[in-house]
Protein backbone atom coordinates (compact mmCIF):
# COMPACT_ATOMS: atom_id res chain seq x y z
CA UNK A 1 0.00 0.00 0.00
CA UNK A 2 1.91 3.20 -0.87
CA UNK A 3 0.46 6.47 -0.23
CA UNK A 4 1.33 9.68 -1.02
CA UNK A 5 0.54 12.85 1.52
CA UNK A 6 0.23 16.31 0.09
CA UNK A 7 0.19 19.10 3.02
CA UNK A 8 1.94 22.62 2.32
CA UNK A 9 3.07 22.44 6.24
CA UNK A 10 5.86 19.73 6.98
CA UNK A 11 4.66 19.13 10.55
CA UNK A 12 1.72 18.72 9.21
CA UNK A 13 2.85 15.87 6.56
CA UNK A 14 5.16 14.35 9.46
CA UNK A 15 2.14 13.91 11.84
CA UNK A 16 0.09 12.46 9.20
CA UNK A 17 3.08 9.89 8.20
CA UNK A 18 3.38 8.79 12.03
CA UNK A 19 -0.21 8.06 12.13
CA UNK A 20 -0.15 6.47 9.14
CA UNK A 21 3.17 4.32 10.57
CA UNK A 22 1.07 3.37 13.60
CA UNK A 23 -1.61 2.41 11.20
CA UNK A 24 0.65 0.22 9.29
CA UNK A 25 1.09 1.96 6.17
CA UNK A 26 4.85 2.52 5.89
CA UNK A 27 5.12 3.11 2.15
CA UNK A 28 4.41 7.01 1.79
CA UNK A 29 5.62 9.46 0.23
CA UNK A 30 5.17 13.87 0.54
CA UNK A 31 4.42 16.51 -1.43
CA UNK A 32 3.40 20.22 -0.23
CA UNK A 33 0.93 21.19 -2.65
CA UNK A 34 -1.25 19.65 -5.80
CA UNK A 35 1.54 20.48 -8.59
CA UNK A 36 4.27 18.47 -7.02
CA UNK A 37 1.46 16.11 -6.19
CA UNK A 38 0.19 15.28 -9.51
CA UNK A 39 3.10 14.27 -11.50
CA UNK A 40 4.01 11.79 -8.62
CA UNK A 41 0.83 10.25 -8.73
CA UNK A 42 0.56 9.92 -12.55
CA UNK A 43 4.01 8.06 -12.46
CA UNK A 44 4.32 6.64 -9.04
CA UNK A 45 1.56 4.21 -8.75
CA UNK A 46 0.09 5.07 -5.56
CA UNK A 47 -2.80 3.38 -3.40
CA UNK A 48 -4.20 6.30 -2.00
CA UNK A 49 -4.15 9.93 -1.40
CA UNK A 50 -4.35 12.09 1.44
CA UNK A 51 -4.72 15.46 0.82
CA UNK A 52 -4.90 19.24 2.44
CA UNK A 53 -7.03 21.84 1.22
CA UNK A 54 -5.70 25.49 1.47
CA UNK A 55 -2.49 25.33 -0.66
CA UNK A 56 -0.36 27.65 -1.90
CA UNK A 57 -0.03 26.54 -6.33
CA UNK A 58 -2.52 23.72 -6.34
CA UNK A 59 -5.30 23.52 -3.85
CA UNK A 60 -6.23 20.27 -3.31
CA UNK A 61 -9.68 20.49 -4.14
CA UNK A 62 -8.19 21.14 -7.34
CA UNK A 63 -5.75 18.30 -7.30
CA UNK A 64 -9.04 16.10 -6.18
CA UNK A 65 -10.91 17.46 -9.62
CA UNK A 66 -7.64 16.65 -11.44
CA UNK A 67 -7.13 13.07 -10.17
CA UNK A 68 -11.02 12.30 -11.31
CA UNK A 69 -10.54 14.06 -14.16
CA UNK A 70 -7.49 11.50 -15.20
CA UNK A 71 -8.26 8.51 -16.80
CA UNK A 72 -5.37 6.36 -14.79
CA UNK A 73 -6.37 8.02 -11.39
CA UNK A 74 -9.75 8.54 -11.66
CA UNK A 75 -10.53 5.79 -8.94
CA UNK A 76 -8.19 6.49 -6.72
CA UNK A 77 -9.27 6.73 -3.16
CA UNK A 78 -8.96 10.30 -1.66
CA UNK A 79 -9.00 11.60 2.02
CA UNK A 80 -9.40 15.27 2.63
CA UNK A 81 -7.60 16.71 6.03
CA UNK A 82 -8.34 20.35 6.14
CA UNK A 83 -8.94 23.06 8.23
CA UNK A 84 -11.60 24.41 5.80
CA UNK A 85 -14.69 23.51 7.46
CA UNK A 86 -17.61 25.87 5.06
CA UNK A 87 -20.71 23.21 4.75
CA UNK A 88 -20.32 24.32 0.86
CA UNK A 89 -17.24 23.16 0.71
CA UNK A 90 -17.86 19.78 2.36
CA UNK A 91 -20.26 19.35 -0.19
CA UNK A 92 -18.23 20.49 -3.25
CA UNK A 93 -15.70 18.42 -2.13
CA UNK A 94 -18.18 15.49 -2.02
CA UNK A 95 -19.59 16.68 -5.35
CA UNK A 96 -16.11 16.25 -6.42
CA UNK A 97 -16.05 12.43 -5.70
CA UNK A 98 -13.87 12.77 -2.52
CA UNK A 99 -13.96 9.41 -0.44
CA UNK A 100 -13.68 11.14 3.22
CA UNK A 101 -12.69 13.99 4.75
CA UNK A 102 -11.74 14.90 7.71
CA UNK A 103 -11.31 18.38 9.69
CA UNK A 104 -8.33 20.02 11.40
CA UNK A 105 -7.51 19.83 14.18
CA UNK A 106 -8.64 15.91 14.35
CA UNK A 107 -7.11 12.80 16.24
CA UNK A 108 -5.30 9.61 15.38
CA UNK A 109 -8.88 7.92 15.70
CA UNK A 110 -10.86 10.12 13.49
CA UNK A 111 -7.95 9.01 10.73
CA UNK A 112 -8.46 5.71 11.33
CA UNK A 113 -11.77 5.60 11.53
CA UNK A 114 -12.33 7.54 8.36
CA UNK A 115 -9.24 5.36 6.42
CA UNK A 116 -10.48 1.81 7.13
CA UNK A 117 -13.87 2.94 6.03
CA UNK A 118 -12.72 4.03 2.66
CA UNK A 119 -11.21 0.80 2.42
CA UNK A 120 -13.42 -1.13 3.77
CA UNK A 121 -15.63 0.39 0.64
CA UNK A 122 -13.23 -0.66 -1.50
CA UNK A 123 -13.05 -4.46 -1.20
CA UNK B 1 -13.48 63.82 15.12
CA UNK B 2 -16.13 65.63 17.33
CA UNK B 3 -15.17 68.92 15.39
CA UNK B 4 -16.57 67.16 12.13
CA UNK B 5 -19.57 66.27 13.54
CA UNK B 6 -20.42 68.93 14.52
CA UNK B 7 -19.63 70.69 11.49
CA UNK B 8 -22.01 68.16 9.76
CA UNK B 9 -25.16 68.57 11.82
CA UNK B 10 -25.39 72.40 11.93
CA UNK B 11 -24.15 75.30 9.76
CA UNK B 12 -21.30 77.84 11.41
CA UNK B 13 -23.26 80.18 13.99
CA UNK B 14 -22.20 83.00 11.33
CA UNK B 15 -23.96 81.33 8.35
CA UNK B 16 -26.83 80.41 10.22
CA UNK B 17 -27.31 84.24 11.71
CA UNK B 18 -26.78 85.76 7.93
CA UNK B 19 -29.71 83.02 6.68
CA UNK B 20 -32.03 84.09 9.09
CA UNK B 21 -31.72 87.71 8.74
CA UNK B 22 -32.11 87.01 4.50
CA UNK B 23 -34.76 85.17 4.87
CA UNK B 24 -36.70 87.45 6.74
CA UNK B 25 -35.92 89.73 4.65
CA UNK B 26 -37.08 87.69 2.01
CA UNK B 27 -40.23 87.55 3.46
CA UNK B 28 -40.35 91.36 4.00
CA UNK B 29 -39.97 92.22 0.20
CA UNK B 30 -42.33 89.73 -0.96
CA UNK B 31 -44.95 90.71 1.27
CA UNK B 32 -44.29 94.21 0.79
CA UNK B 33 -44.62 92.93 -3.47
CA UNK B 34 -40.93 94.07 -3.51
CA UNK B 35 -40.13 91.61 -6.27
CA UNK B 36 -36.99 92.52 -7.57
CA UNK B 37 -35.14 92.78 -4.56
CA UNK B 38 -36.46 89.31 -3.21
CA UNK B 39 -34.94 87.82 -6.71
CA UNK B 40 -31.69 89.54 -5.70
CA UNK B 41 -31.84 88.55 -2.18
CA UNK B 42 -32.57 84.49 -3.32
CA UNK B 43 -29.27 85.09 -5.59
CA UNK B 44 -27.54 85.50 -2.28
CA UNK B 45 -28.82 82.72 0.00
CA UNK B 46 -27.86 80.50 -2.64
CA UNK B 47 -24.63 82.11 -2.84
CA UNK B 48 -24.40 81.73 1.56
CA UNK B 49 -25.32 78.26 1.01
CA UNK B 50 -22.90 77.82 -1.81
CA UNK B 51 -19.81 79.54 0.32
CA UNK B 52 -20.75 77.35 3.61
CA UNK B 53 -20.71 74.01 1.15
CA UNK B 54 -17.39 75.01 0.38
CA UNK B 55 -16.39 75.81 3.70
CA UNK B 56 -17.60 72.69 4.87
CA UNK B 57 -15.51 70.66 1.89
CA UNK B 58 -12.41 72.47 2.54
CA UNK B 59 -13.04 71.65 6.32
CA UNK B 60 -13.50 67.71 5.65
CA UNK B 61 -10.52 67.52 3.27
CA UNK B 62 -8.11 69.08 6.04
CA UNK B 63 -9.24 66.53 8.04
CA UNK B 64 -9.21 63.44 5.50
CA UNK B 65 -5.20 64.83 5.04
CA UNK B 66 -4.84 64.96 8.77
CA UNK B 67 -6.22 61.79 9.25
CA UNK B 68 -4.03 60.42 6.04
CA UNK B 69 -1.30 61.77 8.52
CA UNK B 70 -2.26 59.91 11.24
CA UNK B 71 -2.39 56.72 9.40
CA UNK B 72 1.37 57.37 8.67
CA UNK B 73 2.14 55.51 5.54
CA UNK B 74 3.92 57.95 3.91
CA UNK B 75 7.86 57.03 4.27
CA UNK B 76 9.39 60.72 3.35
CA UNK B 77 9.76 62.09 6.84
CA UNK B 78 11.30 60.22 9.78
CA UNK B 79 8.43 59.62 11.76
CA UNK B 80 6.59 58.04 9.28
CA UNK B 81 8.87 55.81 8.59
CA UNK B 82 9.45 55.01 11.50
CA UNK B 83 5.43 53.76 12.28
CA UNK B 84 6.04 51.94 8.52
CA UNK B 85 9.04 50.11 10.23
CA UNK B 86 6.60 49.12 13.32
CA UNK B 87 4.41 47.63 10.31
CA UNK B 88 7.42 45.66 8.74
CA UNK B 89 8.38 44.74 12.46
CA UNK B 90 5.23 43.31 12.80
CA UNK B 91 5.39 40.96 9.73
CA UNK B 92 9.37 40.03 11.53
CA UNK B 93 7.11 39.44 14.37
CA UNK B 94 5.05 37.04 12.82
CA UNK B 95 7.61 35.21 10.69
CA UNK B 96 9.48 34.63 13.82
CA UNK B 97 6.06 32.70 15.68
CA UNK B 98 6.11 31.00 13.14
CA UNK B 99 9.37 29.96 13.20
CA UNK B 100 9.03 29.17 16.75
CA UNK B 101 6.44 27.55 16.79
CA UNK B 102 7.36 25.35 13.40
CA UNK B 103 10.91 24.59 15.58
CA UNK B 104 8.80 23.57 18.74
CA UNK B 105 6.58 21.01 16.53
CA UNK B 106 9.66 19.92 15.02
CA UNK B 107 11.58 19.40 17.92
CA UNK B 108 8.81 17.58 19.85
CA UNK B 109 8.56 15.37 16.93
CA UNK B 110 12.12 14.29 17.11
CA UNK B 111 11.60 13.22 20.86
CA UNK B 112 8.63 11.32 19.79
CA UNK B 113 9.66 9.77 17.13
CA UNK B 114 12.72 8.92 19.13
CA UNK B 115 10.40 7.43 22.09
CA UNK B 116 8.29 5.05 20.32
CA UNK B 117 10.71 2.82 19.60
CA UNK B 118 12.53 2.92 23.01
CA UNK B 119 8.95 1.92 24.21
CA UNK B 120 8.24 -0.52 21.58
CA UNK B 121 11.37 -2.35 22.69
CA UNK B 122 10.22 -2.27 25.89
CA UNK B 123 7.14 -3.72 25.51
CA UNK B 124 8.43 -6.68 22.85
CA UNK B 125 11.18 -7.65 25.19
CA UNK B 126 8.50 -7.96 28.47
CA UNK B 127 6.01 -9.81 26.00
CA UNK B 128 9.08 -12.33 25.41
CA UNK B 129 10.39 -12.45 29.02
CA UNK B 130 6.59 -13.17 30.45
CA UNK B 131 6.09 -15.86 27.97
CA UNK B 132 9.15 -17.51 29.10
CA UNK B 133 8.48 -16.89 32.88
CA UNK B 134 5.25 -18.81 32.08
CA UNK B 135 7.05 -21.65 30.66
CA UNK B 136 9.37 -21.93 34.05
CA UNK B 137 6.45 -21.78 36.16
CA UNK B 138 4.73 -24.62 34.80
CA UNK B 139 8.05 -26.18 34.99
CA UNK B 140 8.80 -26.74 31.18
CA UNK B 141 11.86 -25.22 31.15
CA UNK B 142 15.61 -27.37 30.68
CA UNK B 143 18.58 -26.13 33.34
CA UNK B 144 20.32 -24.84 30.12
CA UNK B 145 17.17 -22.62 28.65
CA UNK B 146 16.33 -21.19 32.68
CA UNK B 147 20.37 -20.38 32.83
CA UNK B 148 19.87 -18.29 29.36
CA UNK B 149 16.47 -17.03 30.67
CA UNK B 150 18.69 -15.71 34.09
CA UNK B 151 20.66 -14.02 31.99
CA UNK B 152 18.52 -11.99 29.84
CA UNK B 153 16.19 -10.93 32.93
CA UNK B 154 19.25 -9.62 34.08
CA UNK B 155 20.05 -7.48 30.75
CA UNK B 156 16.47 -7.09 30.33
CA UNK B 157 16.84 -4.84 34.02
CA UNK B 158 19.36 -3.04 33.76
CA UNK B 159 18.07 -1.94 29.71
CA UNK B 160 14.91 -1.28 31.20
CA UNK B 161 17.01 1.02 33.35
CA UNK B 162 18.36 3.11 30.89
CA UNK B 163 15.51 3.09 28.46
CA UNK B 164 13.34 4.85 31.41
CA UNK B 165 15.68 7.23 32.03
CA UNK B 166 16.00 8.41 28.04
CA UNK B 167 11.98 8.28 28.08
CA UNK B 168 12.02 10.54 31.03
CA UNK B 169 14.53 12.99 29.37
CA UNK B 170 13.20 12.58 26.28
CA UNK B 171 9.42 13.72 27.70
CA UNK B 172 11.15 16.78 29.94
CA UNK B 173 12.57 17.92 27.13
CA UNK B 174 9.13 17.80 25.39
CA UNK B 175 7.81 19.88 27.99
CA UNK B 176 10.63 22.48 27.50
CA UNK B 177 9.68 22.42 23.88
CA UNK B 178 6.31 24.27 24.37
CA UNK B 179 7.91 26.76 25.83
CA UNK B 180 7.50 29.10 22.79
CA UNK B 181 4.01 29.56 23.90
CA UNK B 182 5.08 32.36 26.15
CA UNK B 183 7.20 34.14 24.09
CA UNK B 184 4.57 33.80 20.89
CA UNK B 185 2.10 34.96 22.58
CA UNK B 186 3.62 38.07 23.81
CA UNK B 187 4.35 38.69 20.40
CA UNK B 188 1.00 38.21 19.21
CA UNK B 189 -0.23 40.39 21.71
CA UNK B 190 2.11 42.97 20.79
CA UNK B 191 0.94 42.75 16.72
CA UNK B 192 -2.60 42.64 18.10
CA UNK B 193 -2.51 45.90 19.49
CA UNK B 194 -0.77 47.34 16.32
CA UNK B 195 -3.89 45.91 14.45
CA UNK B 196 -6.14 47.79 16.52
CA UNK B 197 -4.54 50.91 16.49
CA UNK B 198 -4.46 50.58 12.49
CA UNK B 199 -7.70 49.84 12.35
CA UNK B 200 -9.45 52.59 14.28
CA UNK B 201 -6.90 55.37 12.08
CA UNK B 202 -8.38 53.78 9.19
CA UNK B 203 -12.06 53.65 10.77
CA UNK B 204 -11.46 57.87 11.14
CA UNK B 205 -10.34 57.73 7.82
CA UNK B 206 -13.94 55.86 6.40
CA UNK B 207 -16.10 58.32 8.17
CA UNK B 208 -14.32 61.01 7.04
CA UNK B 209 -13.85 59.92 3.15
CA UNK B 210 -17.53 59.01 3.72
CA UNK B 211 -18.53 62.72 4.74
CA UNK B 212 -16.47 64.26 1.71
CA UNK B 213 -18.38 61.47 -0.32
CA UNK B 214 -22.09 63.14 1.01
CA UNK B 215 -21.03 66.48 0.15
CA UNK B 216 -19.97 66.41 -2.79
CA UNK B 217 -22.60 63.73 -3.94
CA UNK B 218 -20.01 61.06 -5.43
CA UNK B 219 -21.03 57.31 -5.22
CA UNK B 220 -18.96 54.20 -5.23
CA UNK B 221 -19.25 51.32 -7.29
CA UNK B 222 -17.34 49.15 -5.00
CA UNK B 223 -17.18 45.61 -6.10
CA UNK B 224 -17.88 42.84 -3.22
CA UNK B 225 -14.62 40.46 -3.42
CA UNK B 226 -15.89 37.18 -1.95
CA UNK B 227 -13.31 35.00 -0.46
CA UNK B 228 -12.97 31.92 -2.73
CA UNK B 229 -13.93 28.80 -1.07
CA UNK B 230 -12.16 26.92 -4.04
CA UNK B 231 -8.87 28.16 -3.44
CA UNK B 232 -9.79 27.50 0.44
CA UNK B 233 -10.32 30.38 3.13
CA UNK B 234 -8.05 28.42 6.09
CA UNK B 235 -9.34 28.03 9.38
CA UNK B 236 -12.81 29.08 10.65
CA UNK B 237 -13.01 31.28 13.77
CA UNK B 238 -15.57 31.38 16.24
CA UNK B 239 -16.87 28.49 13.85
CA UNK B 240 -19.67 27.53 16.88
CA UNK B 241 -21.43 31.28 16.15
CA UNK B 242 -21.74 30.69 12.92
CA UNK B 243 -24.45 28.59 10.66
CA UNK B 244 -22.45 27.65 7.38
CA UNK B 245 -19.20 26.06 9.27
CA UNK B 246 -19.78 22.70 10.85
CA UNK B 247 -18.54 22.83 14.23
CA UNK B 248 -16.32 19.48 13.87
CA UNK B 249 -15.51 16.30 12.47
CA UNK B 250 -19.26 14.94 13.51
CA UNK B 251 -20.66 17.77 11.98
CA UNK B 252 -19.01 17.00 8.62
CA UNK B 253 -19.83 13.46 9.10
CA UNK B 254 -23.62 14.33 9.74
CA UNK B 255 -23.65 16.32 6.54
CA UNK B 256 -21.83 13.86 4.77
CA UNK B 257 -24.19 11.06 5.54
CA UNK B 258 -27.33 13.48 5.07
CA UNK B 259 -25.98 13.69 1.28
CA UNK B 260 -25.46 9.85 0.88
CA UNK B 261 -22.22 8.87 2.15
Amino acid sequence: MKILIVDDFSTMRRIIKNLLRDLGFTNTDEADDGNTALPMLRSGKYDFLVTDWNMPGMSGFDLLKAVRADENLKNLPVLMVTAEAKRDQIVAAAQAGVNGYVVKPFTAAVLKEKIEKIFERIQ
Amino acid sequence: MSDTKQNHQGLDPEVAEKLQKQASDLAENVNAGNYAKAMTLINELSEVRDQSLYREVGRLTRSLHEAIRNFQIDPRNAEQKEVLSKMSDASDRLAYVVQMTSQAANRTMDLVEESMPVAHAMRDEAVALRDEWQRLRRREMEPAEFRELYGRIDKFFAGLTTDSDSLYQNLSEILLAQDFQDLTGQVIQKVTALVKEVEDNLLGLVVMASHVDQLTGTVHQIEEKEESAEKGVGPQIKADEREDVVSGQDDVDDLLSSLGF
